[in-house]
């Protein structure tokens, strides 16, 4: 298994869009806590950091890299090597990959800027999302055998999980605003990664007195010590699932 | 050592293999050839379990080698069109595969000598042509001294002196008692290497005769006059 790791892992390393990434996440990290003059204001806009260009980026990234291994993954399969160990490897060569970007760009100045619970929260959320759309990015790829295609797929789950799912569910609070739905949509988040990881952030930060009643509502749960674990497990999960049906199609894959 | 038992495989609403049923044993040099697209590489791949067979069973060493990963360590495969990374140099190339084979097998280092290889050790594969590409294919698939040889269309792309080269390593390969599995068009460069013949047809075994039986019964010299007489007693 190390052995299989580590080729992809400095494989990755030498690779120069990583190391943009991690550029790019630095400069945005310390410019938005050089320019605001409380840690709050640039911890806002690491925020939108985070749930936008993290997620795009890994899995653009991870879609494009599995494509690219085609024949990497050709000629481990003629070795003795087992079919979940490649894939194994690289989903944790890509997340350790992912993550460790994400930790030196803006996790470094995120800790060193706010050094309290919204810091770690932030870095520990930032990687999870890393790792999700990692998982992500397996389950597109493996799905068809045209790369323009899997890109395509894997462009539309990041708009679908930014964009388009908030659309929905800003949809669905105005169509149902008659009705207590405060409580259902506590569960409606589960079905999006970035919005179990914004809601998660939002409520460690002093803004959420502002949002009114369904915030008092997610306060509520999310606030829990209960409700935190049941929003990590759910946020482990999206990591766990799109790549466990990933890995089981992947050992019937014909190549 | 290697049964294949009632194999079918379909790609989609394609049957590209139907009811194949063979025997290789050890020290035998088999060809497997016949027309385009008639399942030959799909067969191939069935046992190096690249392709999974939707019917039927593959034992090696009596074993069944479905998700099984073990019995890959005792073959040698070099593939039709060999594909590599492409960035990584022939030198890597030939560093990571000892490193994934991890093996404590004595490494046969002929072909890396024969063909010359170390002088374009930091080339990258993407710079090679096909030929030299095809070399560094067949010396992946010796280099591990494996029981099983697996070469698919091994001489297609190789300039006269270096399938020569090729050829002679393969005999010597089987003088020391391997099983070698070879597929290829060229029936004149099958002569002196094989001792066992499998046509195969639209997914099905045709024939699977020794090359003393073959040549007996059609009253010919050479592989590829019986094979014509064959093709054309059947029209």
């Amino acid at each position: 298994m190390n052995r299989i790791i580590k080729i992809i892992f400095l494989d990755i390393l030498k690779n120069k869009i990583v190391l943009a990434y991690t550029l790019i996440l630095a400069l945005l990290s310390w410019s938005s806590f050089g320019l605001e003059d409380n840690s709050a204001k640039g911890l806002l806009t690491i925020l939108n950091v985070i749930l936008f260009t993290v997620p795009l980026v890994s899995i653009l990234f991870a879609t494009i890299y599995l494509y690219n291994s085609s024949e990497f993954i050709e000629l481990l399969l003629s070795q003795p090597v087992k079919r979940k160990k490649i894939w194994l490897s690289l989903f944790l060569g890509l997340s350790l990959s992912m993550v460790a970007a994400f930790f030196i760009g803006a996790g470094i100045p995120l800790l060193v800027n706010a050094p309290d619970s919204v810091g770690i929260m932030m870095v520990i959320v930032g990687c999870l999302i890393s790792i999700i759309f990692v998982a992500l990015a397996f389950l597109s790829s493996i799905l068809t055998r045209d790369k323009a295609k899997g890109i395509g797929i894997a462009i539309m789950t990041w708009l679908y999980f930014a964009l388009l799912f908030d659309g929905l569910v800003l949809f669905l609070l105005f169509q149902f605003s008659e009705y207590p739905i405060e409580k259902a949509m506590v569960a409606v988040t589960a079905f999006s990664p970035i919005d179990l990881a914004r809601i998660q952030i939002l409520l460690q930060l002093d803004v959420s007195a502002m949002m009114g009643y369904t915030g008092a509502i997610f306060k509520d749960f999310f606030g829990t010590a209960i409700g935190l674990m049941v929003s990590f497990m759910f946020l482990c999960l999206w990591a766990i699932i799109p790549f466990y049906i990933s890995l089981k199609k992947f050992k019937n894959k014909d190549l | 050592m290697i049964e294949i038992k009632n194999i079918y495989k379909k790609f989609g609403k394609l049957e590209v293999l139907s009811d194949v049923n063979l025997t290789f044993n050890k020290g035998k040099c088999v060809a497997l050839i016949g027309p385009n697209g008639c399942g030959k590489t799909t067969l191939i791949k069935s046992v190096l379990g690249m392709v999974i067979p939707s019917k039927g069973d593959i034992l090696f060493d009596q074993k069944s080698i479905l998700n099984k990963y073990k019995y890959r360590e005792q073959i040698g495969y070099m593939p039709q069109i060999g594909r590599y990374p492409d960035y990584m140099t022939v030198g890597q190339i030939i560093e990571m595969m000892k490193k994934i084979r991890n093996s404590d097998a004595v490494l046969d280092e002929d072909l890396i000598k024969a063909f010359e290889l170390e002088k374009i050790f930091d080339k990258q594969m993407r710079t090679l042509s096909g030929g030299t590409t095809q070399k560094v294919s067949a010396t992946l698939a010796f280099l591990f001294n494996p029981d099983v040889l697996i070469l698919d269309e091994p001489t297609a792309g190789l300039d006269p002196l270096a399938s020569e080269i090729l050829k002679e390593k393969i005999i010597k390969e089987r003088e020391k008692g391997k099983l070698i599995l070879i597929t290829s068009h060229l029936l004149s460069e099958l002569d002196d290497l094989i001792s066992e013949i499998i046509f195969m047809q639209d997914g099905k075994v045709h024939f699977h005769k020794t090359v003393h039986d073959l040549l007996q019964t059609t009253n010919e010299q050479r592989i590829s006059k019986a094979i014509a007489s064959i093709l054309k007693s059947k029209q």
